[in-house]
């Protein structure tokens, strides 16, 4: 085993333990906790794999940034408003269509025949042609892109707004 | 220091050395700039400051560290242990590791990355989970407050920190902040570019939670915030934490903004000129940080989100603008520095206006369910809007 192997398996195990953390975790802010291993977890695997630009975006976007508002709501709520588990009465039939996708997953993922990178052998893509593709040949596509996310942002301030209005004349 | 010049062969054993290096660095530069801050504190204050403990008081931070370590380290019966105990590794470690990157002089650094300037801002950018975290944890309404502020704060501020960034990577070609150093040569960026500087610096200040942004730790306020519970060793985390920021982003500022280890107007420094002009070129930065400190009053928490958000972000990308226009259409440096510098001014009117604004009304929303509404006091309403 070389010593990139073994640094594999140490993040790949971080990873399932912070994806088993998140899943398990009956306190919901350990659970968001645990989601931010397991985000820099596969962040350490992009780095890995030569993708640094990826590990960083994914630090800084996902660990850094999607993950606060989790934490905000949470920690802003209740630790006893979850009830205890959410396992209900068809808890086997999810077990079983769980294990279902599992397998599907891994077979096709076994069985495809990937194009390219299947040698073992990494390509170094390096960021300036990421930034390339992104803003020459793919520019429309960001835009819109960009514009549905600000009208999402917009309409939510929109709609929070209102609410705030409700509550006004409710008084 | 000598794993920085010198191949030692073995990648852990630099690794190692590249380690050790940081921490020796980290906590001198501490204790230093613990002791230069009440130095400082005291002389803006008509005051001697620390002057018992070895000459000019110079041991008296390592007589607090000693106390420090001796004290108790307490946590509350009701708080949450795990996170309790693991919130100031959470905050100590995202800016420990930020040294990595950063180039001291043109061969001295513990990795050269290509995506260095990325790597700094993705990795600070994860202390707020600390922060978070120990407000959470505490079990205490003042922590958990102290928290989202700082949260509130540093996802808010990072964004105007974020762009301007850009706008230097823009003109500069590259992420590698020793290309940005090299690409700045004889003219260090902020005299082309003082917007984008005078941004850096109070997003900086804001990212460190010192005054005039000190919201999240407020004494008068929320009691010290986060850090509320905390005693000891754990406590003193969070102080060398906060420590190790403001020497990242001097050193940031030096290296991005002042031209790194460059001596100005281009000539070729050798070794020890360059160490000499990094530590002059981030002393600046910190000199002017704890001078701010000592200056300014305490902001409060809807003029620092209104004026990182109505004031900061439009202007940062007012610099992404002028730089493109750089970029596309060739513009001379003096036609960048006299726009830029016309922003400048903008957010200086900007400011004053806000200052000089006079009281005015504040309509109060009265409070939830109550009958009686709140008297609208003449309260300084923020004069961002």
């Amino acid at each position: 085993m070389t010593v990139a192997q073994g640094i594999f398996y140490l993040i790949a195990a971080l990873a399932v333990a912070g994806g088993l953390g998140v899943v398990l975790a009956r306190n919901t802010v350990y659970a968001a906790l645990f989601l931010i291993l397991a985000l820099l977890a596969v962040a350490g695997i992009y780095i890995l794999l030569a993708s640094e630009f990826l590990a960083l975006v994914q630090v800084l976007i996902y660990a850094g940034a999607i993950t606060v508002l989790l934490l905000f709501a949470l920690m802003l709520t209740r630790v006893g408003d979850l009830e205890e588990t959410m396992v209900g009465a068809q808890w086997p039939l999810a077990v079983v269509a769980s294990i279902l996708l599992v397998g599907l997953l891994i077979t096709t993922i076994a069985t495809s025949d990937w194009p390219g990178d299947a040698d073992g052998m990494i390509t170094r893509i390096p960021f300036e042609t990421l930034g390339e593709a992104l803003f020459r040949q793919w520019a429309v596509p960001f835009e819109i892109a960009s514009l549905v996310l600000l009208i999402a942002l917009v309409g939510a301030i929109v709609l929070a707004r209102d609410e705030e209005g409700d509550v006004e004349e409710a008084e | 220091m000598l794993a920085l010049t010198y191949d030692v062969g073995n990648i852990w054993l630099d690794a190692l050395l590249g380690l050790l290096a940081i921490v020796a660095l980290m906590t001198v530069s501490t204790f230093m700039l613990i002791w230069l801050e009440r130095k400082i504190a005291a002389r803006i204050q008509m005051r001697l400051g620390p002057m018992r403990t070895g000459p000019y008081g110079l041991l008296q931070t390592i007589a607090d560290a000693l106390k420090l370590i001796g004290k108790e380290d307490l946590r509350p019966k009701t708080a949450d242990r795990w996170v309790f105990e693991l919130a100031p590794f959470a905050v100590f470690v995202p800016t420990f590791t930020a040294f990595v990157a950063i180039p001291f002089t043109r061969d001295w650094a513990i990795a050269f990355l290509d995506l260095g300037l990325f790597y700094v801002i993705a990795v600070t950018g994860l202390s707020f989970v600390g922060f978070l975290m120990a407000g959470w944890a505490s079990d205490n309404k003042y922590a958990l407050l102290g928290g989202m502020r700082a949260a509130a704060q540093l996802i808010s501020y990072e964004v105007p920190m974020v762009v301007t960034l850009v706008a230097v990577a823009m003109v500069a070609g590259s992420l590698n902040l020793s290309e940005i150093v090299l690409f700045q040569g004889r003219v260090p960026l902020f005299v082309w570019q003082p917007l984008g500087f005078f941004i850096f610096i109070v997003a900086a200040l804001a990212e460190l939670e010192r005054q005039p942004f000190d919201i999240p730790t407020a004494e008068s306020e929320v009691v010290g915030g986060p850090f509320i519970e905390y005693s000891g060793i754990r406590w003193s985390m969070f102080f060398l934490a906060s420590y190790t920021g403001l020497m990242i982003y001097s050193l940031l500022g030096a290296v991005v903004f002042l031209g790194g280890w460059e001596w100005p107007l281009g000539t070729e420094a050798g070794l020890w000129l360059q160490l000499l002009l990094i530590f002059f070129k981030t002393s600046l930065f910190i000199a002017f940080f704890m001078w701010v400190r000592f200056s300014l009053v305490r902001l409060r928490i809807d003029q620092l989100m209104s004026y990182c958000w109505k004031v900061l972000i439009p202007l940062a990308f007012l610099q992404v603008l002028l730089n493109g226009f750089v970029l596309v259409y060739g513009w001379p440096d003096g036609m960048l520095l006299v726009t830029s510098g016309a922003g400048l001014a903008l957010a200086m009117y900007i400011i004053y206006r806000a200052v000089d604004t006079e009281p005015r009304e504040l309509r109060m929303v009265p409070a939830r369910g109550g009958g009686s509404s709140v008297q609208p006091a003449t309260a300084d309403a923020t004069g961002f809007e």
